[in-house]
């Protein structure tokens, strides 16, 4: 017997729901990150997790996106499509620092070039603390991070969280 | 909250003349398996379950370090997590038992009730059975003693320190290193990550196939620490039949479904009283709150994401009402 394994993308997705017997929908804050990239404008950072200050970001990757920093690791898996990821040497400065959570670089970071990976369907990458990264994707893809919140990070929960019974 | 003596009464009996099996004690819970089903006493009381059963939760208590919270092996016995002690109960999550009074605990060292669950799992485990496994790839564990498994109970749990796949961290999995493709994932993509890492940054830009990693776990419903950032832990698994134990939270926890789908049935944490049942399918992603118990159906081996905020005080925070119990209110 030959089994098929069911991923999804922003293209085809099929999302489950909740069927409460006594309970309320909007405790389990459910929602489907290929949704949400699909209706986020490129490189929004929606948070689509968070346990404290601790959140998953769904991304919409889509061309090229802006220079990130932040003053701790974080991590990025490519849900779908084909992302690749630059690196380029920076150091926590009074931009980054402070907060916790990605910012936007203002200016083009003058750092060594560290290198780039290209993620595709499963792939994750290290973002490190020490450099400044960006995002270029050629076809519209889904990634998610793992970070903390930032300014950069949008809540938009009732937007994007199931709060109706599974039928 | 009343905190018990912990328990020093630890002993393993001669195995029983017909079955072969060894008895345990601890406390005053004892333990007994026969040929298809393990009975566990305390004072006032008997519980018996089915042999396969309590092999597999109890080899994902043993797993898990007692994990987050409490690990139900059915809606009677169990054990409650306290970080270094461990309460280990019958009934006490459950409503028929407490409301009657007939519901027994008692508290341990974690170190030393480790120590025995390790020992009758490693006694317990007949050969060609692997509780880690699921159903169809694995022999059965009924009948009497017969020869051991102890490389199969013995694994151990991964935990990465920053990122599977990075300079000294946890390695990435192969057919080399004895971990091939799983039957039910034979389609899922094995490329890895292109890196292309500037002289003088070699080691500080990684990256790894994490699909491709879990498609080739050799274990089911054991999340496996695989990128760490501080507090928050990525712990994807891949799942197959349905999980060992009623997990009941002592914390907000996350799934991120990464593919094909689950069942949970959702129960309250105290009392067992069905809550909800939530269909979780390929980029589904939801919060298990910090009050109830979740059993976990996989038809076809699936890939999950669990993740789990290990910060120490959060039950502690949780019981004090200073953080609610779901994660997010909107």
């Amino acid at each position: 017997m030959t089994h098929t394994t069911q991923f999804g993308s922003i293209a085809a997705f099929q999302s489950g729901g909740i069927q409460p017997i006594d309970d309320d929908p909007k405790n389990y804050v459910f929602s489907n990150v290929f949704a949400v990239a699909g209706k986020s404008a490129p490189y929004e950072r929606i948070a689509v997790g968070k346990n404290l200050e601790y959140v998953i970001e769904a991304v919409r990757a889509e061309g090229i996106s802006p220079w990130y920093a932040a003053p701790h690791d974080e991590f990025a898996l490519a849900m779908d499509g084909d992302v690749t990821v630059e690196f380029v040497k920076h150091v926590v400065n009074a931009e980054i620092g402070g907060t916790a959570g990605a910012k936007l670089l203002t200016t083009e970071p003058q750092g060594k070039k560290m290198g780039w990976v290209r993620l595709r369907r499963g792939h994750m990458a290290l973002l490190p603390v020490g450099a400044a990264y960006r995002f270029n994707a050629q076809t519209i893809s889904c990634l998610v991070i793992q970070t903390i919140a930032g300014p950069l990070t949008v809540e938009r929960w009732a937007l994007i969280c199931h709060t109706q019974a599974l039928s | 909250m009343q905190t018990q003596a912990l328990q020093s009464n630890f002993r393993t009996t001669a195995p029983n003349p017909s079955t072969g099996f060894k008895g345990f004690e601890a406390g005053a819970f004892t333990f007994a398996r026969d040929e298809y089903f393990a009975h566990v006493s305390w004072p006032d009381g008997k519980h018996s379950m089915p042999i396969d059963a309590f092999l597999r939760a109890l080899m994902r208590d043993i797993a898990w370090g007692f994990f987050y919270g409490t690990v139900n092996f059915d809606g009677v016995f169990g054990t409650t997590n306290h970080y270094g002690e461990v309460e280990m109960f019958a009934g006490s999550m459950n409503e028929a038992y407490t409301s009657t009074k007939r519901d027994f605990l008692q508290r341990f060292s974690a170190d030393d009730l480790m120590k025995t669950f390790r020992e009758m799992i490693d006694d317990w485990t007949v050969e060609g059975y692997d509780p880690f496994a699921a159903p169809m790839e694995t022999s059965v564990p009924w009948g009497p003693k017969r020869g051991k498994n102890s490389s199969a109970v013995t694994r151990q749990r991964v935990t990465a320190k920053r990122m599977v796949g990075m300079p000294g961290d946890t390695p990435v999995r192969s057919d080399a290193s004895g971990y091939p493709v799983n039957r039910m994932f034979a389609d899922v993509a094995q490329d890895a990550p292109e890196v292309h890492a500037e002289p003088g940054f070699e080691g500080q830009i990684s990256a790894y196939n994490l699909f491709g990693y879990v498609s080739r776990s050799d274990v089911t419903w054991n999340p496996s620490v695989c990128s760490v950032l501080k507090d928050s832990l990525f712990c994807p698994t891949s799942e197959e039949f349905m999980l060992p134990v009623e997990h009941g939270n002592d914390r907000c926890e996350w799934f991120l479904q990464l593919s094909d789908e689950i069942v949970w049935k959702i129960s309250d944490g105290k009392t067992g009283k069905p809550r909800a049942t939530v269909t979780m399918r390929a980029g589904d992603i939801c919060c298990m709150p910090a009050d109830i118990r979740h059993l976990g159906f996989s038809p076809k081996r699936s890939m999950l994401l669990v993740w789990e905020n290990a910060r120490a005080d959060l039950p502690q925070m949780i019981r004090d009402q200073k953080i609610p119990v779901v994660a997010v209110r909107f």
